[in-house]
Order: structure tokens, then C-alpha cells, then sequence
């Protein structure tokens, strides 16, 4: 599986871009999808047909990940750049990024007069070696991601974009374990969720689902003073209640610990102070989803170092597994 | 002088009040659709069949409405308390001339004389809710009988033209209206063209989302004035757009990425036609492309703008061979869109 997640993990996706993504997907799940589409807005969805009795279930991972766009080339031919997404300033100093035609720049910023604090956004710009708007590659307008290669340390894996390409492996690997389900089950690999949960949107609306499960990566509690938060990596999947987009739906969620505990799957119960997933898109779609979230616990995110553990990524795989394959009663 | 523009961006039509609007862009367009009808909220649809080549049904928008203000109280020194409909930068009102409800009641926003500030009040801003309109009222009594509160308030310019620019009010977005309404008296395009001339755009993009939804095209495309701010800086930084430099096509502002697809075929049609063109600085911004994208299961689109000067106040300012290339790129953009544009493996 590490394979797999360094493929999606290392592959270009910002928001709005997501076609290289698609074709990696496509290939992955071929064999194993009764049908395969893909909608106006670019979400990729791959069918999986229930024995019947069952109900119409949306599971969503998105595909896009965060990442920068060019707004003014310098003179002396550095580019000035805007976020696509939730970019941290503290987190670009020294990166990488690649545009979609392979140029890579480095990111650097501004003299900072006052080393104890960070310079907004605007004052930072990537080198891609050229010295004039005239000899430079890329223009404004277009559009990069960071890079950085996977790193697998014991059950550490590590990498960029693990938000949400950790979700699309989920997603993945339980459409190729899923040997039956009663369910009409789509799985949605989702585009511009970092941008404001936009293509599950549409996707919900358009495949009108009785349930909806997102696939995402939540923070965690664990780590050297950190804002107070029950979610520790290797602990297990976490069932999402609340985030600050959507209070799950309770019946899904009761579900959920009912069948990780008849499984023996190790999970722990997330409750998000920011952040939303594509969950909340699913639930206030047309008339209404029964809606919840299967997390991915990840330290540093949305840094170029995402950090979860294969434990729980195997939990989520595991737990998603047994919800689909037996009967959803809410 | 351009008839068309004149008459569009003197027209008077704050955000939910688009009525006068409506009515003259419907006299301006029925002989040259096949349909059209005014639905709940207030937009004007309307159809132009096409040749019949192309199964596509393509939407293009642009909104009626423009920035006001609302009256929400009556001093009892008789002027008039208000606030805004959409968005201001407050220091843009003070010593501006309005025209004040349906019978168009002339207003002046007031100020305090500079001869009577405090010198800590020469530096500061006065904040909308200081201000007053002055109709001339001596009371409360004798304001009231010309002016009720809810009542709407425009800013009055007149239409003129100096040389290859023009000055008006409200090129936000009549400027889009007129070259929709060009674009449905050209002859007919090989698909049907569903126009929604939207409200509501200014407050939240409330028009266009209804509009879309009631259409569902296959493919939209928006018409838009943007924000040039391209006046001498000393910075090494680029204008958003400038004016001048040819229709500015979106790629992405604060609520829309631009569907890239569309984005390459316009950018292809431009270059192929010789028309000039610029890419819209990314970042702020929004425009009903937002709403109109997200409607049912997903529209493709995209936004062209005619760069304007001084959006958001009583005069801004465009080239007006900006505005012709933007119906020259609008309508052979639309031209030579084929389902193959918008067609995924
Ligand atoms: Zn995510
Ligand atoms: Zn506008």
C-alpha cells in the first residue's frame, strides 16, 4: 500500500487542477468499479452496485490538495504568489513548489526587519531562476504544488498532500476489499475541497445519496504543546462527531463505534475545533444526507510534512469495509 | 457617443430594485430573442434559439445591479440616515450628489466643512453611519413627505465620453449588460444562448444562483466589469487589471476557480482572433461565476470582464475599446465553443 500512497502523495493536484490526479486514480480502481464517471466539476466517481435492500451511499475523498498561485513576476523575474487553499505562511520559508509544466521554484520572502514575526503572505515569492518577466517560465495565473518525497519510517508515513491523497487511499483499497454490499455505493475522489468543499457539492447534488461518508485527514492532540484534542496518532480511525462545519450525523456515528467495536477496530472519537470536510457539503445537499466523516489522525497539517500512521489508516480501510458491507439501519 | 452604455448606466437600480433596469434592457432585447420571462426574483431570462448545430445550452450572465444606498432614518433636522447596499469604502460618499427613491429626490451626502474640523478629525475617516443625506428638508415632517424610510438611494453621473474612455456610474455591470445585449442582437449562435441579465449580484450573488438553477445550461459564461487599480505605483508590484491592455479573463478570485478548460479556449480564441487580453490578478474577488458553478451537479464556467476604474464609487471609468474587444472575445468565444470544450475522458 505504501506504493500506492507515494504515487498519490508525491503527484500535482492544487484545487481547481486535478486532472494528473484523476488519471492516476482511474487506473487503481478500473477493475474493481461497476462504472466510472466523471461530472462537470471534475469529481471522479466510481460505482459499486449493492446486491439490492440497500441504500444509496457517497463516500468522498478529495483529490485537490493546497497550494499557490502566481499573481506578479518581478522585474528581476520572481514571482509573487497568492494561496490556493489553507497555505501557512511559517511553512514556506526554504520550500519547493512545481508547476504543472515541471518548473520547480524555491520559496523564499522579503528581508524580515523583525525575525519574531512572520511576514504575511504577499511579502514572500518564488525563485525559478529566471531574471526578467521575459526569460520566466510560468506566467501569472498559473497554478503549483509543493514537493517533497514520501517518507515511510516504521508506521510513520510522511509526506505533502497526505490530506487528503491518504483519504483517496482509503477509499481506494476499500472498494478493492469490498468483495459485497447491500449498498448502491458511489465513491466520489472529490476536487476543490481545500478551497471550500466545492466539488463534493456538486457531486452530492447530483447523485442525490441517503448517506454520505467523507474520508479526511483530522488534527491531533499528541504533540508538544498542543491545543487540547482527544485524537492521538496510532490510536485508530476517528469517528467524527463535530466539526466546525457539521455535527455528524448521530445515528452514522453510533453505527460506526457499533461496528468498529463488533470488529475490534481501534477508534477514537474526533471532535474538531476548525476545519470542515467535504462531509458538511454532503449533509445540506438538495434535501438533506445522513452525513459523517471517518478520519485520518495527522500531525502538521497542511505542511509540506503530513504525518499519520499506518495502523490507522489500515482502521479506517477496515471500519469503512464493515460499515458497507452490512446492512445501514439509522 | 454610445447610446447603449448612456442609457444602461443611467439607468438607476440598487441591489433588489433593478426594476427601471429590467425594463430597458427588455425593450432592448425583444426583437432579438425568442423568449424570455422575469422569474421570482427578479432576473430577466430570456432564450435565442440557435441553428441548431450544437446540443449545448449555454448560459451567459451579467447583473443588473449596481452599489447604493438604503434610507434608515429620518433626523429631525430632516436629513436622512442611511446605509449601504453592497460594498463601499466609506470615504468614497462624503460631498457625493444621489437621487433618493422613485420620484429621485436629489440628495448630498454631507460633510463637515474642512474649515470646521479638528485637526485629529482632518486625518480620520467619517464612517457611513456619521453621514447624512441632505435633501433640503427643514424637518422631519417635511422630509418625510418626499422620502420614506427603505427607500433606495443611487448616485448620479452622467454618461461621457473623453476620447477611447468613458466616465460613468455603474459600468459595474451595466457595461456587462450592454455587451450581453449585444451578443443576443448578433445573428444566431449554433447552440441555444440563454441570457440572465441577474440581480442581486452586489449583496451576495443571489441572482444569478436562482437563475442557474432554473436554466441549467451546460456551459456558463459571466460578463463582468473588474477593478483596475493600475494607477502609478512605485512598487514592483503589477495592477490587477489596467485599462487599456484588453478584456481580463478570471482564473481564480477568492470564492471561484475559474473552470480551466473554458479559461484555455478563451485564451486560445483571443489570440486566434488578434484580440488583446490580460489575466485578472488572482486573489480577491468574485464574482456570480461562484454561485452559477456550483448550482446542480456543476456548470463549467468562466468570467470575462471589461477592466473598470474607481469600481464601488459614483464614477468610474473604462476603455471603451476594452468594452468591444470584451463582446468581440464574448461572442467568438461562444462561437467556437463545441461540447468537445467541455468534453472529459
Ligand atoms: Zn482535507
Ligand atoms: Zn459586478
Amino acid at each position: 500500500m505504501n506504493e500506492l500512497i507515494k504515487k498519490l502523495v508525491e503527484a500535482y493536484g492544487p484545487s481547481g487542477f486535478e486532472d494528473g490526479m484523476r488519471d492516476l486514480i482511474r487506473p487503481e480502481i478500473e477493475a474493481y468499479a461497476d462504472e466510472i464517471s466523471v461530472d462537470a466539476l471534475g469529481n471522479l466517481i466510481a460505482v459499486k452496485k449493492g446486491s439490492g435492500g440497500g441504500l444509496k451511499v457517497m463516500i468522498a475523498a478529495h483529490m485537490d490538495e493546497i497550494g499557490v498561485m502566481v499573481t506578479h513576476i518581478t522585474q528581476d523575474g520572481f514571482l509573487r504568489f497568492t494561496n490556493i487553499g489553507g497555505v501557512l505562511p511559517h511553512n514556506l520559508m526554504g520550500s519547493r513548489v512545481q508547476f504543472a509544466n515541471g518548473v520547480i521554484g524555491v520559496i523564499s520572502s522579503d528581508r524580515l526587519e523583525d525575525r519574531s514575526k512572520i511576514h504575511p503572505l504577499t511579502k514572500f515569492f518564488i525563485d525559478v531562476g529566471a531574471s526578467s518577466p521575459d526569460d520566466c517560465p510560468v506566467g501569472v495565473g498559473d497554478a503549483a504544488g509543493f514537493i517533497r518525497p514520501f517518507l515511510a519510517q516504521g508506521k510513520r508515513l510522511t509526506a505533502k498532500a497526505m490530506d487528503d491523497r491518504i483519504g483517496c487511499v482509503v477509499a481506494i483499497e476499500t472498494l478493492k476489499r469490498l468483495k459485497t454490499t447491500p449498498h448502491d455505493v458511489y465513491f466520489a475522489f472529490t476536487v476543490q475541497e481545500e478551497v471550500g468543499v466545492r466539488g463534493a457539492m456538486t457531486a452530492a447534488n447530483h447523485l442525490d445519496p441517503d448517506v454520505g461518508i467523507a474520508l479526511d485527514v483530522t488534527l491531533t492532540g499528541d504533540v508538544p504543546e498542543a491545543r487540547p484534542m482527544a485524537i492521538s496518532l496510532g490510536q485508530g480511525a476517528a469517528i467524527k462527531v463535530k466539526d466546525s462545519g457539521m455535527i455528524a450525523h448521530a445515528g452514522l456515528v453510533r453505527l460506526m463505534k457499533q461496528r468498529a467495536e463488533a470488529a475490534q477496530i481501534s477508534y477514537q472519537l474526533e471532535v474538531l475545533d476548525g476545519g470542515s470536510t467535504d462531509a458538511r457539503s454532503m449533509q445540506i445537499a438538495n434535501g438533506g444526507t445522513a452525513a459523517g466523516c471517518i478520519s485520518i489522525p495527522c500531525r502538521y497539517v497542511h505542511s509540506q510534512s503530513e504525518t499519520v500512521d499506518a495502523d490507522d489508516v489500515e482502521s479506517c480501510i477496515k471500519l469503512l469495509v464493515e460499515i458497507l458491507a452490512n446492512p445501514i439501519n439509522l | 457617443m454610445n447610446e447603449l452604455l448612456k442609457n444602461l448606466t443611467e439607468a438607476v437600480g440598487v441591489s433588489s430594485n433593478e426594476k427601471e433596469v429590467r425594463l430597458l434592457i427588455r425593450d432592448l432585447i425583444a426583437n432579438y430573442v425568442d423568449e424570455w420571462h422575469v422569474d421570482a426574483l427578479g432576473n430577466l431570462l430570456a432564450l435565442k434559439k440557435g441553428t441548431g448545430a450544437s446540443p449545448l445550452r449555454v448560459l451567459v450572465d451579467a447583473h443588473m445591479d449596481e452599489v447604493g444606498l438604503m434610507i434608515t432614518d429620518i433626523d429631525s433636522n430632516g436629513t436622512l440616515k442611511f446605509e449601504g447596499v453592497g460594498g463601499f469604502n466609506d470615504r468614497t460618499l462624503l460631498g457625493k450628489v444621489v437621487q433618493v427613491g422613485p420620484k429621485k429626490i436629489t440628495g448630498v451626502i454631507g460633510a463637515r466643512p474642512v474649515h470646521l474640523l479638528e485637526a485629529n478629525q482632518r486625518n480620520s475617516v467619517v464612517k457611513i453611519d456619521a453621514m447624512r443625506i441632505d435633501i433640503g428638508a427643514k424637518n422631519k415632517d417635511a422630509a418625510s413627505g418626499k422620502v420614506k424610510v427603505g427607500e433606495f438611494a443611487a448616485f448620479v453621473t452622467e454618461y461621457e465620453e473623453l476620447g477611447v474612455t468613458a466616465v460613468g456610474k455603474a459600468f459595474d455591470d451595466r457595461a456587462g449588460c450592454a455587451a450581453l445585449v449585444e451578443l443576443l442582437r448578433a445573428r444566431p449562435y449554433p447552440f441555444d444562448l440563454y441570457a440572465s441579465f441577474s440581480v442581486q449580484e452586489e449583496v451576495g450573488l443571489r441572482g444569478a444562483e436562482v437563475a442557474a438553477y432554473g436554466i441549467n445550461p451546460d456551459v456558463a459564461l459571466v460578463l463582468e466589469c473588474t477593478p483596475a487599480y493600475d494607477l502609478p505605483n512605485e512598487n514592483d508590484v503589477s495592477s490587477n487589471v489596467a485599462l487599456g491592455k484588453g478584456p481580463s479573463i478570471y482564473v481564480m478570485d477568492r470564492v471561484t476557480i475559474q473552470d480551466p478548460r473554458l479559461v484555455g479556449h478563451i485564451t486560445r480564441t483571443a489570440v486566434a482572433n488578434g484580440i488583446p487580453f490580460q489575466i485578472r490578478q488572482p486573489g480577491g474577488g468574485g464574482t456570480n461565476t461562484a454561485v452559477i458553478q456550483r448550482t446542480r451537479g456543476g456548470i463549467p464556467a468562466a468570467t470575462i470582464a471589461v477592466p473598470g476604474r474607481h469600481a464601488h464609487t459614483p464614477t468610474m471609468i473604462i476603455n471603451l475599446e476594452d468594452y468591444a474587444n470584451v463582446i468581440k472575445l464574448a461572442e467568438a468565444t461562444l462561437r467556437s465553443l463545441t461540447p468537445d470544450v467541455i468534453k472529459r475522458n
